[in-house]
C-alpha cells in the first residue's frame, strides 16, 4: 500500500466514523428533541408545517340536546363574551354555536355544533382584499387583526355564517394570547393559542369530552394514526354544503 | 359645424351659495354620521352579523353604478361621434368623477376600521374582487380626469376621442367588477351568477342618465341659460330604452330563478312574502322606478321637462329600492346548510333576518350624495363645463 492509498483509504474510514457518529447522536437526540416538541409546541418564529392538517370531527349522533359546553367552553377559552350576557344579542360575536335541525317531515331532531370549517379553499381568503384572512400551512383559517379593515366581505362569503364582526369597543374579559378588536372580523381558530403551544386539541374538544358526549374528536387528519383518522376510517362522515368542493377540514357524522 | 361656447356660471347669487350651504349641511351631517359611529363601532348602526352591509353600501353602490353611467353622455360624444351629445360631455365627465367620490367616501367611511385605509392602499389579495375595484376605481378617476382634461384644454383636444375611448372601456370593466362584488360569491343564493355584471352595466346607464338629467335641468334653469327642447327629447327617450332594459334583466333573473326547484324558496321571499323586502321590489323598484318612469317617457307626458324631471327622480328611488332588495334581500334570506332541515340556532339560523337602518347610516349615506353635488356644484362654477346656450336652433346646427 502506498502512501497515496493510504491516505484514500484513512479519508474514507473517516467520512464512516464521522456518519456513524453523527447517526448515533441523531438517534440518540432525536426522541429528546422529538418529546421538547411536543411537550413545548414550536417556537414563536418557526414555521408551522404543511404536513399537519388540523381537522375536526362531529359526531351529531352523540351531540346533546341542550348542551351548549363546548360554546361556552369556547367563550372561556377565547375571551368572547357569551350571547346570553350581551346586551346587543344580534351583533355579538359567536365563534361557535349549537345548531337544532329538524326535518319537517319526519321530525326527526339533530344537534351539531356549527362554527369556521377551516376550508382548505376558503371563499373568505379569497375575498379579502388585504389579505388578512389567511390559511395557515397547517390547514387553520385565520383573521391577521392587524390588517383586517372591517370590510366584512368575507363574512358575505362565507357559507357556514362562522365569521363575526367585533361591534363595540371590548371589556376586559380578553386573553393575552387571543388578539381581538373592535371594527375587525373574527371566527374560530381552532384554539391556534393551544395548539401552538404544543396542547394538541382545542377548547371545544377537550369540553366535550369532559362531559363524557366524546361528540368531538379533533386531530391531525395527515397523520394515518391520529385519532380523529382512525375514527374516520370507521364511520361515514359528511362535509356541510360539499356542493361547493371547499374541501373542509371539519367533518359531520350522523347528518 | 357650429362651435359651442362654454363658460362657468356665475356662482354669485344668493341662491346658488343657498344651494351650496344648504349641500354643505347634508355633508357635515355625513361626517357627525361617521365620526359617532367611528367611536362607537357598528352597535351604533342597524348592522349585525346578519345584514354585515346596510344602508350605506346601498348607497355607495348606487352612486359608484351611477357614476360610471354618468360618464355615458360623453362617450356617446366622443367614442360614438354623435355631435349632438358633444356639449353635455364635459358635465357628463365632473359628474361621474364627483358621484363616485361620493360613493367611494360612503364605503370606506363604512369600514369597521376605516382608520386602516392606509393597510388597504398597500396590501393586497389579487384573488379578491374587492382588490380588482380598488385600482378599478383608481383607474377611474385617473382616465376620467385625463379625459376631462382634453375636454377642457384646447391644447390636448385630440387626443380627446383615445382618452374618451379608454374612459369608456374603463367604466364598463368597472361596473362589471362593481355587480362582480356579488356575482362572485357563492355563499348566498341570490348572488353567484354572472347575470349581475351585465345588469349592473345595464342599471348605471339608467341610474346615471337620470341623474345627469336632474342636474342639467337644475344648471340650466337656476342659471337662466336656454336648454331646448330637441335635446331633452333625445335624451328622456334613451333614459326610457334604458329604463326598459333594467326591467328586462330583472324579470330574466328571476324568471330563471323561478324555474330552479333549488332557488324557489328565496324568489318567494324577495316576489311574494318577504314584507318590506317585497315592497320594495313590487312597487318601488319595478312599480315606481321602472313601469311609472317607462309610461311618462314613453306617452304624451314625456314631452314636458317636469314630467321628464319626475320620471327621472323616480328612476333614482326605483334605483335605491333595487340597491336596498340586492344587497340587503339577499342578506335577509337566512344561509341554508343543511336543506330539508328546520334550522335553529343563537345566531338566527334559519330565520328571516330583519333590518332597521338607524339615522347615523342614513346620514352618511346621504353625506355621500351630498358630497357627490358639492363638487359639481363647486365645479361648474370654476370650470368652463355648461354650453352658454343648448337651445334647438344651437343645437339643431351640431348635425346628429
Amino acid at each position: 500500500m502506498n502512501d497515496n492509498e493510504q491516505t484514500v483509504a484513512s479519508k474514507a474510514r473517516r467520512q464512516f466514523l464521522g456518519t456513524a457518529a453523527a447517526a448515533t447522536a441523531g438517534i440518540a437526540i432525536a426522541p429528546g428533541v422529538l418529546l421538547y416538541e411536543v411537550a413545548h409546541g414550536k417556537a414563536d418564529d418557526e414555521p408551522v408545517s404543511s404536513t399537519v392538517r388540523w381537522g375536526m370531527l362531529v359526531d351529531a349522533s352523540k351531540c346533546a340536546e341542550g348542551c351548549d359546553d363546548c360554546v361556552k367552553a369556547c367563550s372561556a377559552e377565547n375571551g368572547w363574551t357569551p350571547v346570553a350576557e350581551s346586551q346587543h344579542p344580534t351583533q355579538a360575536p359567536q365563534w361557535i354555536r349549537k345548531l337544532e335541525l329538524q326535518d319537517p317531515l319526519t321530525q326527526t331532531q339533530l344537534n351539531l355544533p356549527m362554527m369556521c370549517q377551516h376550508c382548505a379553499k376558503p371563499p373568505c381568503v379569497d375575498v379579502c382584499p388585504t389579505g388578512a384572512s389567511f390559511k395557515r400551512a397547517d390547514g387553520i383559517v385565520l383573521v391577521d387583526r392587524h390588517i383586517c379593515i372591517g370590510c366584512r366581505y368575507c363574512m358575505m362569503a362565507c357559507p357556514y355564517k362562522a365569521r363575526s364582526l367585533v361591534h363595540e369597543p371590548l371589556n376586559d374579559t380578553q386573553k393575552p394570547d387571543v388578539p381581538r378588536g373592535v371594527g375587525c372580523v373574527e371566527s374560530c381558530t381552532f384554539c391556534v393559542q393551544k395548539l401552538d403551544r404544543g396542547e394538541g386539541t382545542t377548547a371545544c374538544v377537550e369540553a366535550c369530552t369532559a362531559a363524557g358526549h366524546g361528540a368531538l374528536v379533533f386531530g391531525d387528519l395527515n397523520d394515518p394514526d391520529s385519532a380523529i383518522a382512525k375514527r374516520l376510517r370507521e364511520i361515514p362522515t359528511k362535509e356541510v354544503r360539499a356542493d361547493l368542493k371547499l374541501d373542509l377540514g371539519v367533518r359531520y357524522h350522523g347528518i | 359645424m357650429a362651435s359651442i361656447t362654454y363658460r362657468e356660471i356665475d356662482g354669485d347669487s344668493a341662491g346658488y351659495w343657498l344651494l351650496l350651504g344648504g349641500i354643505a349641511l347634508f355633508v357635515l351631517f355625513g361626517l357627525a354620521a361617521y365620526v359617532y359611529m367611528h367611536h362607537h363601532g357598528h352597535v351604533v348602526t342597524g348592522m349585525d352579523n346578519q345584514i354585515v352591509w346596510g344602508l350605506p353600501h346601498v348607497f355607495a353602490v348606487f352612486l359608484i353604478v351611477a357614476a360610471s353611467g354618468a360618464l355615458n353622455i360623453a362617450s356617446i360624444a366622443s367614442v360614438f361621434e354623435k355631435p349632438l351629445y358633444k356639449p353635455l360631455a364635459p358635465l357628463s365627465a365632473i359628474l361621474a368623477l364627483s358621484l363616485m367620490a361620493g360613493g367611494l367616501l360612503v364605503l370606506v367611511l363604512d369600514l369597521g376600521r376605516s382608520d386602516r385605509l392606509i393597510v388597504a392602499m398597500t396590501h393586497f389579495n389579487f384573488k379578491s374582487m374587492f382588490t380588482w375595484n380598488v385600482f378599478l376605481y383608481t383607474g377611474f378617476f385617473v382616465f376620467g380626469g385625463i379625459y376631462l382634461w382634453t375636454m377642457l384644454d384646447r391644447t390636448v383636444k385630440a387626443y380627446s376621442k383615445a382618452a374618451g375611448t379608454i374612459a369608456f372601456l374603463w367604466r364598463l370593466i368597472l361596473t362589471t367588477g362593481t355587480g362582480s362584488l356579488f356575482g362572485f360569491l357563492i355563499a348566498r343564493e341570490l348572488y353567484g351568477t354572472p347575470m349581475l355584471a351585465p345588469m349592473f352595466i345595464i342599471m348605471s346607464f339608467a341610474y346615471g342618465l337620470a341623474i345627469y338629467l336632474l342636474v342639467l335641468f337644475a344648471a340650466y334653469a337656476w342659471s337662466g341659460r336656454p336648454l331646448g327642447d330637441a335635446l331633452v327629447r333625445r335624451l328622456k327617450n334613451l333614459l326610457a330604452v334604458f329604463v326598459a332594459a333594467v326591467l328586462y334583466f330583472v324579470a330574466t333573473y328571476h324568471l330563471t330563478n323561478l324555474y330552479f326547484a333549488k332557488a324557489q324558496a328565496v324568489e318567494a321571499f324577495v316576489l311574494r312574502d318577504g314584507g318590506i323586502i317585497t315592497t320594495l321590489f313590487w312597487v318601488v323598484q319595478v312599480g315606481l322606478g321602472g313601469v311609472a318612469p317607462l309610461v311618462i317617457l314613453l306617452s304624451s307626458l314625456g314631452r314636458s321637462r317636469m314630467w321628464v324631471a319626475v320620471a327621472s327622480v323616480l328612476v333614482i328611488v326605483g334605483g335605491l329600492a333595487q340597491m336596498y332588495v340586492t344587497i340587503i334581500g339577499a342578506q335577509a334570506w337566512p344561509l341554508e346548510m343543511f336543506p330539508g332541515y328546520k334550522a335553529t340556532s343563537s345566531f338566527f339560523d334559519g330565520v328571516v333576518h330583519a333590518y332597521t337602518p338607524s339615522m347615523p347610516e342614513l346620514f352618511l349615506g346621504l353625506g355621500g350624495v351630498a358630497v357627490a353635488l358639492l363638487m359639481t356644484t363647486f365645479a361648474v362654477k370654476v370650470l368652463r363645463l355648461l354650453p352658454e346656450a343648448l337651445d334647438d336652433a344651437t343645437v339643431e346646427k351640431l348635425g346628429h
